[in-house]
């Protein structure tokens, strides 16, 4: 894969102008998650409604482009979506990231598929999965998510799902 | 030549043909995406030379048995040149006996013996061991481990923004409890050149035992342990163009003896009953077990490939490159070098404002260019910065200046891309 096209314009937009950027005053859910081999920290906040919907969404942090993209594109694909969709998002992404999802078979990620080209870059999987690993966490009321040894998304992808 | 190392400043590159050097490298001929290969993650990792590739074939063809053992040819002659690499480290460090070189599986390995073999059986609870902000992991962990272990106490020496030690807050740190110094010759995330004969000196005064960690030092200085008179010094062959899986660590005999095995096996016992076992002599009381043979030899061909070069003439080609390298970088907007000290070695930390290092290097390597991003597992010293990580550019001698001018465009490619 060429570098060139992990870097499209669409990832270089969210990570200059990130969506739902920052922290919810009132949030039924939030986690923090954490890739200790760059630094890269994400906390993230959001709403659930009495019908399992996510009403609000935010997320703050210091992170690489990459893993502020995949946040940014993340939160706009999530909202207004059940929980159940949002987990359906988040292993559907997992398995793009990892090189495991067939994009020729029918899923749900739409323009996320911009990330496909990570998987080609293993040491930047971790990355572009910070976020979804954060958002599973926040669901699952895990207070904090590690792209670490047990928690290595690579490794946890499908006890996860 | 003087005690604390070779200063690269005031040597000449001589009449070296480092065209003709660079050509050794085979790896240096491939190309990434097309674009020719340049390689800036020489602290991490060096490069190997055919003349050292030809070795271990050599080895490996018509050398190899288990050493220490059998009366055959081949068991003799492995066990003659596995010796003469051990002599050829001898002299590459000026240890007085070839006693006190150990092969280890590299300097982690070689700091985790000192740690179990002197600081298990010496160090107690209530002892202060004193590191700097500048180690690597490899000497942080460990003592640590021991720390925790026996209820000692680590201290700190800091440093300041240029990323030099403030000799003085060490020298304050030495009281009577003070057991044990770790210290680091070169940084590896910054290239500082620690003072360490100085520091040393001062250690002993308290009759404390001080380990060098020479991991960055030994591609690039002058090691002279006599004349440095530390107690343990070590380092790897993978940063000096030999293979990994081997390093080596030197310790005055009189401590070696002192101490305790780190590990039981074969080879290092004398003898051997279900009541009681004898150990061997030094080296071999550290070596238990089949050593990394083939590695330990390719690691002497290493050492006979930089000094036939010259590690002089290596360092002040080397420092031409920083020089270089550093001008032009420094004349970028944006960019940030961090680590700027007085001595230093062919080492550039920098980072570029608004964009993360794991960007960088990303979008480096699709120009060929492949440097070291992150925390260069030296986080302390990251923190003392107060940033996350950096980009590392990072020369050895088999390098150009037509390179940096690449990385150098590399750069501004990446400021342009997150414009």
């Amino acid at each position: 894969m060429h570098t060139n096209s992990l870097y499209q314009e669409v990832i270089l937009d969210h990570n200059r102008k990130p969506r739902n950027y920052g922290k919810l005053e009132h949030a039924s859910h939030r986690a923090t998650g954490h890739n200790p081999l760059c630094g890269d920290r994400l906390n993230i906040s959001l709403q659930l409604n009495e019908r399992d919907q996510i009403d609000a969404i935010a997320v703050e942090g210091e992170s690489c482009a990459i893993c502020k993209a995949s946040a940014s594109m993340m939160t706009a694909a999530v909202k207004g979506k059940s929980r159940l969709d949002a987990e359906t998002l988040i292993h559907e992404f997992r398995e793009l990231a990892t090189g495991k999802l067939d994009t020729d078979n029918p899923h749900h990620l739409g323009r996320l598929t911009v990330f496909s080209g990570i998987r080609d870059l293993p040491t930047r999987v971790k990355c572009a999965i910070l976020p979804w690993h954060t958002l599973h966490a926040a669901l699952n009321s895990l207070e904090n998510a590690s792209t670490e040894a047990d928690h290595d998304p690579a490794s946890t992808v499908s006890s996860n799902t | 030549m003087n005690a604390t190392g070779f200063s690269p400043k005031s040597a000449t590159t001589g009449d070296v043909d480092w065209e003709k050097i660079r050509a050794d490298f085979p790896i240096l001929k491939l190309k990434i995406d097309g674009k020719p290969l340049v390689y800036f993650d020489n602290a991490a990792s060096s490069q190997m030379p055919q003349q050292i590739i030809d070795r271990l074939v050599r080895y490996q063809t018509a050398e190899h048995a288990n050493i220490n053992r059998a009366v055959h040819y081949l068991s003799e002659i492995a066990t003659m040149e596995f010796h003469r690499a051990r002599c050829k480290l001898q002299q590459f460090v000026n240890a007085e006996e070839d006693r006190e070189i150990i092969f280890t599986s590299g300097t982690t390995d070689a700091i985790n013996l000192v740690m179990h073999g002197y600081g298990r059986k010496f160090i107690k609870a209530g002892d202060e061991i004193i590191l700097t902000t500048l180690e690597h992991h490899s000497n942080i962990v460990p003592w640590q481990m021991l720390a925790s272990e026996k209820g000692a106490k680590i201290r700190v020496v800091p440093i300041n923004d240029k990323g030099e030690l403030e000799i003085d807050e060490y020298e304050k740190l030495f009281n009577e409890r003070t057991k044990f110094v770790g210290l680091i010759h070169v940084s590896n995330a910054l290239g500082t050149i620690n003072p360490i004969k100085r520091m040393i000196d001062f250690a002993h005064r308290y009759s404390v035992p001080v380990l060098i960690d020479g991991a960055q030092a030994a591609p690039h200085l002058t090691i002279d342990v006599q004349a440095q008179d530390g107690d343990f010094y070590v380092f790897s062959a993978h940063k000096l163009c030999g293979p990994t899986g081997v390093g080596m660590l030197y310790g005055k005999a009189t401590l070696l003896e002192a101490m305790q095995p780190f590990k039981g096996g074969g080879d290092m016992i004398a003898s051997v009953t279900f009541e009681k076992t004898i150990y061997n002599t030094i080296p071999h009381k550290f070596e238990a077990g089949t050593p990394p043979i083939a590695a330990a030899i390719g690691f002497g061909a290493a050492i006979d490939y930089l000094t036939a070069i010259g590690i002089e003439r290596i360092a002040a080609y080397e420092n031409t490159l920083l020089d270089y390298a550093t001008a032009c970088l420094n004349e970028i907007p944006g960019v940030k070098i961090i680590g700027t000290a007085a001595e230093k070695t062919a080492v550039i930390s920098f980072t570029i404002d608004g964009i993360h290092p794991h960007d960088i290097g990303t979008i480096l390597n699709q120009d060929g260019i492949a440097v070291r991003t992150g925390h260069h597992c030296a986080q302390p010293v990251m923190q003392r910065f107060n940033i996350p990580a950096t980009s590392r550019a990072s020369f050895a001698f088999y390098n150009k200046k037509s390179e940096v001018d690449t990385l150098v465009a590399g750069i501004k490619t990446v400021q342009k891309v997150f414009l």
